[in-house]
């Protein structure tokens, strides 16, 4: 595992035009994330956390400013160029999961990889995605549909098929947004575990409570980085599952 | 990204939606299959009708009584009594490369033998006639110039008439009575079928052309000759020496219309080909217009598709794929859809060519050529009623994409 920052944001800008008015969605952020960091991105609707999400995703271009991902400068690439960028480097987490309808979790996963230029045969594919679901707790799910599986299950597919590609950076957005509150932390506990392993998480969140199972907050308004700390009193994944009541079985 | 996967990703996403697949490729299915079996009908006249041609004989040249361009009363061809014996001999010695030659009368009556009458079309020919039309006998023998210089009461007949007034019987050597005129029967035509008029060409008497004109049906003109040429590339010359010398026996003044008609099988052949291969674009067009509405229909369900699946393309965008590889997939959703629909179609085709050739008669022929041609036809109507489609779903921003309800 290299050391150093892997995500280097120099006073970026992002301006939206519609019609005569400009919208100035994030108006010159500088950040630094080093590798192995969990970071939220937390704000309120209109703060710019959810464009600055996009630009940090490569699924848009800053208006001016450096995006720096993994020691190269990716603010000037064009789109087949970022493509190759999210294939590569990132692995991304929605809030609606995102999976493909009617398409077993083990296809779901293999996705990335069918894009990817790495040319593996279908046995190498299974073999990757099957071991991926099998460390998210999914072993045994890989010929479940999305619609036979829970919410928590599909979150978790859909964090199986971010880290399939081995990325420098993995982003969630509203990670937990559609889940129930055990579910939610069943979700943090996939994410603290992946992060003690070295992986590096950027995770848009309004939720405090949730922000607090990172290790680093940064909170934005109107467009600008307003706070950023370090999690102090950070929850434990592992402790919180056990304060709850089971309200379900349905843990795999 | 390897074709092979896109070809896959696009097939499941085919098989999601098998009902709507199946009915989008109806359209193709039914569009194909008209194509075949129209070009097909079309072909199958055409190539009836040149049989019927090759069948009038080779290098064959034939001269109406009568024009076309008339001034004046205009009668048509085998109108106006103008061709004389003499002109016939005439060519027959005067004109170079001429091989044969038969006089031709033509006339409709009733015929009978025993009990059993019938009415036919009597037609009196030299003894060449057999040759020139390559019209061999089935039974019995033909008559002889021997037969035509004597006006003997001979004659040979088709085989529908045969069956109508013989029945079982043999006819060779009975008596045939042609307006109470007893003819011998020397002999039975093989038989030819229905001409490209549908007329049954073995519904016939054939004797001697004097006989006719003597004892048949009076007069002393003939409806056309028919002369043979040894050698195809002499037809032109010959026609034209014909004109020449028909114009000057018949004291045509330079300037004034010929009162006959000089046609040469090629001509013939032509018009009539003509005929069947414009029916045969009509035909191909009108279906063509099916396909075309297949094809609405596959850019139809595209875009709903397009639109249906935006988050899918989204996410797809997310974990990168290019606008190139999305662009790919709905391309090959499309062309599978189209091109199997095509090979569906052909098969469907070349069935309803079958089922009208064996219950309706019509003669159908299936080209390789005309199912390529299909085929290639249905995959490019799927390349371009699916290409807009697919090139919106590869425009898409992947972030609206994604968050689209």
């Amino acid at each position: 595992m290299k050391n150093g920052e892997v995500v280097k944001l120099v006073d970026v800008h992002k301006t939206y035009h519609t019609g005569d008015v400009d919208v100035h969605a994030v108006r010159g952020v500088s950040l630094e994330i080093q590798r192995g960091e969990f970071v939220a991105l937390m704000g309120a609707s209109g703060s710019g956390k959810s464009t600055l999400m996009n630009i940090l995703g490569c699924l848009d271009r800053p208006t001016s400013g450096r995006y720096v991902l993994d020691d190269a400068d990716v603010s000037a690439l064009d789109r087949d160029q970022l493509a190759d960028i999210r294939n590569h480097k990132l692995g991304f987490v929605f809030q609606s999961f995102n999976l493909l309808p009617r398409t077993s979790a083990r296809e779901n996963v293999e996705l990335p990889l069918l894009y990817g230029t790495r040319h593996l045969s279908n046995a190498q594919l299974r073999e990757k995605a099957d071991a991926v679901l099998a460390s998210v707790g999914l072993g045994g799910r890989e010929d479940h549909h999305p619609s036979q599986l829970s919410g928590g299950q599909q979150q978790r597919v859909a964090i199986a098929r971010a880290l399939v590609n081995d990325p420098e950076v993995v982003l969630a957005d509203e990670p937990t947004g559609n889940l129930d509150s055990r579910t939610s932390v069943e979700i943090m506990g996939i994410f603290q575990q992946l992060n003690d392993r070295g992986i590096t998480i950027i995770m848009v969140t309004h939720e405090a409570d949730i922000a607090s199972y990172a290790r680093r907050n940064v909170v934005m308004r109107d467009g600008l980085i307003l706070k950023d700390f370090n999690v102090t009193q950070r929850f434990d994944a592992a402790t919180e599952l056990e304060r709850l009541p089971s309200i379900s079985d349905e843990n795999a | 990204m390897k074709l092979g996967s896109t070809i896959n990703i696009a097939l499941r996403a085919l098989r999601r939606n098998k009902m709507r697949s199946v009915l989008t490729a109806l359209g193709i299915i039914i569009g194909v299959a008209a194509v075949i079996a129209m070009v097909g009908i079309g072909n199958g006249a055409k190539a009836q009708v040149e049989a019927q041609i090759a069948s009038l004989g080779q290098n064959v040249i034939l001269i109406f009584s009568g024009s076309t361009t008339s001034s004046g009363i205009r009668t048509g061809w085998g109108g106006a009594g103008t061709l004389k014996i003499e002109d016939a001999e005439a060519i027959r010695r005067e004109v170079p490369g001429v091989i044969a030659v038969s006089e031709e009368v033509v006339s409709t009556t009733q015929v009978a033998a025993g009990n059993q009458n019938w009415f036919t079309r009597i037609y009196g020919e030299s003894a060449d006639y057999f040759d020139i039309r390559q019209w061999p006998l089935a039974d019995g023998a033909p008559f002889t110039d021997q037969d035509v210089r004597s006006a003997n009461k001979i004659c040979v007949i088709g085989r529908t008439t045969a069956t109508q007034v013989f029945g079982n019987e043999d006819p060779v050597g009975q008596i045939l009575r042609v307006k109470n005129v007893p003819f011998t029967v020397s002999g039975v035509l093989a038989p030819k079928g229905l001409s490209t008029q549908g007329v049954d060409q073995d519904d016939i008497v054939i004797m001697p052309y004097t006989s006719a004109m003597k004892r048949v049906a009076g007069g002393t003109t003939l409806r056309n000759i028919n002369v043979q040429v040894g050698d195809g590339s002499q037809i032109a010359a010959a026609q034209q020496q014909i004109i020449a010398l028909l114009r000057q026996r018949h004291n045509i003044r330079p300037g004034r219309d010929d009162d006959f008609t000089v046609r040469n099988q090629q001509e013939i052949a032509d018009a009539a080909t003509a005929t069947t291969a414009v029916m045969t674009v009509l035909l191909g067009s009108i279906a063509g217009v099916s396909l075309v509405v297949g094809g609405i229909g596959i850019m139809n369900i595209m875009l709903v598709s397009v639109t249906e699946r935006t988050r899918e393309i989204g996410t797809r965008m997310a974990v990168g794929a290019h606008g190139r590889d999305i662009l790919m997939q709905f391309l090959i959703e499309a062309v599978t859809l189209s091109s199997v629909g095509g090979v569906i179609g052909i098969i469907f085709g070349i069935g309803a060519s079958q089922i009208l050739s064996s219950y309706a008669h019509w003669p159908t022929l299936i080209s390789l050529s005309s199912i390529i041609v299909a085929f290639m036809f249905s995959a490019a109507v799927g390349i371009f009623f699916g290409f807009y489609p697919a090139r919106k779903a590869a425009a898409l921003d992947p972030i609206e994409a994604l968050r689209y309800e």
